[in-house]
């Protein structure tokens, strides 16, 4: 018995020791390996209008950090310039740096690929192509030239597992995913973006073309997620956003108000405009 | 600017309302508990248990008020915190009408003809706790922490009082101890003036966290 309890006493202040460093690397700010991205004073423009202004933030590791604002606020450009996938429209320019892991994401000896192997994404509307659930989410793997059927039968159904749809769709891995609901085409392209193993999961309102029970299941499977993935979330669905993430970034008209512990942002916001947004008194 | 969600902004403002009538009546029902104490009316007092019904309903009222509007709003921030505080500000005001319940139950067993002076020290509490009141209404009303901070002096001040009553009562104790049944109804209603004011204090905490979003103890 004692021994026991001297073991747990052992394993708590090695725990707390751990915290501490923790604690510490994080009051630095900008420690490599706390934070997945680092973003210094990025603006953007598309053509003459300018979307985003003297961004600063750094997103943390294995957390779920929610993007908020109303429409046209700059959450979705600020999401796509994460992947680099706002550059897909050519009239984009933008100044300021972003660091991915430590690595500047616009240097031009970065290489594109990388990131987006690395930053996966998942849009508001599920978007499956029109082949078997299989071939949904072998698509990246085989894209990344990975042609052997028992290395891809396990990625796939790993993948499925990770996005908690495993159990609904093992027997029927054949059928197009057209065929699936709205909930379980959500899930696949979850399975389709974790198949290629990213490290952080862009999502881009994820829900918000889904039904409560859908909702709720995505939800569920994002709280899995972040024990192996940094995930950054932008939802029109304010609830969603406080149950679901740790950290929570306002944006309003291209600026970031306010970036904070969910549970503090929620409770007592320290900026009017982000009180008056999420009080639903926006005006 | 566009106002929206006025709906929700005309019913906190109701609900604010309510609560704010809430206190002043209980602040009458301290006056009249200590008004028919001094009279020995015992018959009024009576009417004022019965009235404390209505005090309970409209509390319950508040709270029902409260929760549907969490369910329905799901409010966050200042209204989650005006909402939460709404319904333990209530609470403590259905207390406090409860002491004065007590004061008029302690009329009661003092009966119209007993010979004990009532300290007039007790009236001066009794004052102090429905300045108490008015001072917290007014907090409450607009959101103000300078004031709630001042409840926290003014109890401070009934205390003490309290304090000298309850020794009063000791001594008088020791020289009528045929009297002593009395003697402790009168030091009982020094307690409930006493409780009635802590309460008021409770209230300016929660208008703390409803301006601060912190937990704050004027308890101290």
């Amino acid at each position: 018995m004692n021994e026991t309890m001297e073991k747990q006493q052992k394993a708590n202040v090695a725990i707390e020791s751990k915290g501490k460093e923790n604690r510490e690397n994080k009051t630095n700010g900008a420690a490599e390996g706390n934070h997945v991205f680092e973003v210094e004073d990025l603006n953007l423009w598309y053509g003459s209008d300018q979307a985003l202004y003297e961004i600063n933030m750094q997103v943390p590791e294995r957390q779920v950090t929610a993007i908020i604002g109303p429409s046209g606020c700059g959450k979705s450009t600020f999401l796509k310039t994460l992947n680099r996938m706002v550059e897909m429209v050519p009239i984009v320019k933008t100044s300021g740096d972003i660091k991915y892991r430590g690595d500047h994401i616009f240097a031009n000896n970065f290489k594109q690929e990388y990131l987006r192997a690395k930053v996966g994404m998942v849009f508001q509307k599920p978007n499956p192509f029109p082949k078997s659930v299989y071939d949904n989410v072998a698509y990246g793997p085989r894209v990344h030239g990975i042609k052997d059927k028992k290395t891809l039968d396990q990625i796939v159904e790993k993948s499925l597992k990770d996005a908690a749809i495993w159990d609904e769709l093992k027997d029927r891995l054949n059928e197009n995913a057209y065929g699936l609901s709205g909930g379980q085409q959500q899930r696949v392209c979850i399975a389709r973006a974790l198949a290629v193993e990213p490290d952080v999961i862009l999502m881009d309102e994820p829900t918000s073309a889904l039904d409560p029970i859908s909702t709720a299941k995505v939800e569920e499977l994002v709280q899995e997620l972040k024990k192996k993935y940094s995930i950054i979330i932008v939802t029109h669905n304010m609830q969603q956003a406080a149950r679901i993430s740790d950290k929570t970034a306002f944006f309003l008209n291209g600026e970031l108000i306010e970036f904070a512990e969910t549970d503090n942002l929620f409770q007592n916001p320290q900026d009017k405009r982000t009180e008056d947004y999420i009080t639903g008194r926006f005006g | 600017m566009v106002s929206t969600r006025t709906q929700f902004t005309e019913e906190l403002l109701q609900l604010k309302q309510q609560i704010k009538d809430l206190a002043i009546d209980t602040k009458y029902s301290l006056d009249t508990a200590i008004h028919l104490l001094y009279e020995f009316d015992v018959e009024r007092a009576k009417r004022l248990i019965e009235d404390d019904a209505d005090i309970d309903a409209r509390e319950e009222q508040i709270n029902d008020d409260a929760v549907l509007m969490i369910a329905k709003q799901q409010p966050v921030a200042s209204d989650l915190r005006r909402l939460v505080s709404a319904i333990k500000i209530s609470s403590d005001i259905e207390r406090m009408a409860d002491h004065s319940t007590n004061i008029a139950k302690a009329t009661i067993h003092l009966g119209e003809k007993h010979n004990i002076e009532i300290d007039p020290e007790l009236r001066e509490m009794a004052v102090i706790a429905m300045d108490m009141v008015d001072l917290a209404v007014k907090a409450f009303e607009y959101e103000d922490i300078s004031l709630a901070n001042k409840l926290a002096e003014m109890d401070d001040l009934v205390d003490e009082k309290y304090g000298e009553v309850v020794k009063q009562m000791l001594e008088l104790t020791a020289i009528n101890p045929e009297q002593i049944q009395h003697i402790m109804q009168v030091a009982y209603v020094a307690r409930y003036i006493e409780r009635y004011a802590d309460h008021i204090t409770n209230i300016g905490e929660n208008i703390f966290y409803l301006v601060k979003g912190k937990a704050y103890d004027l308890n101290k």
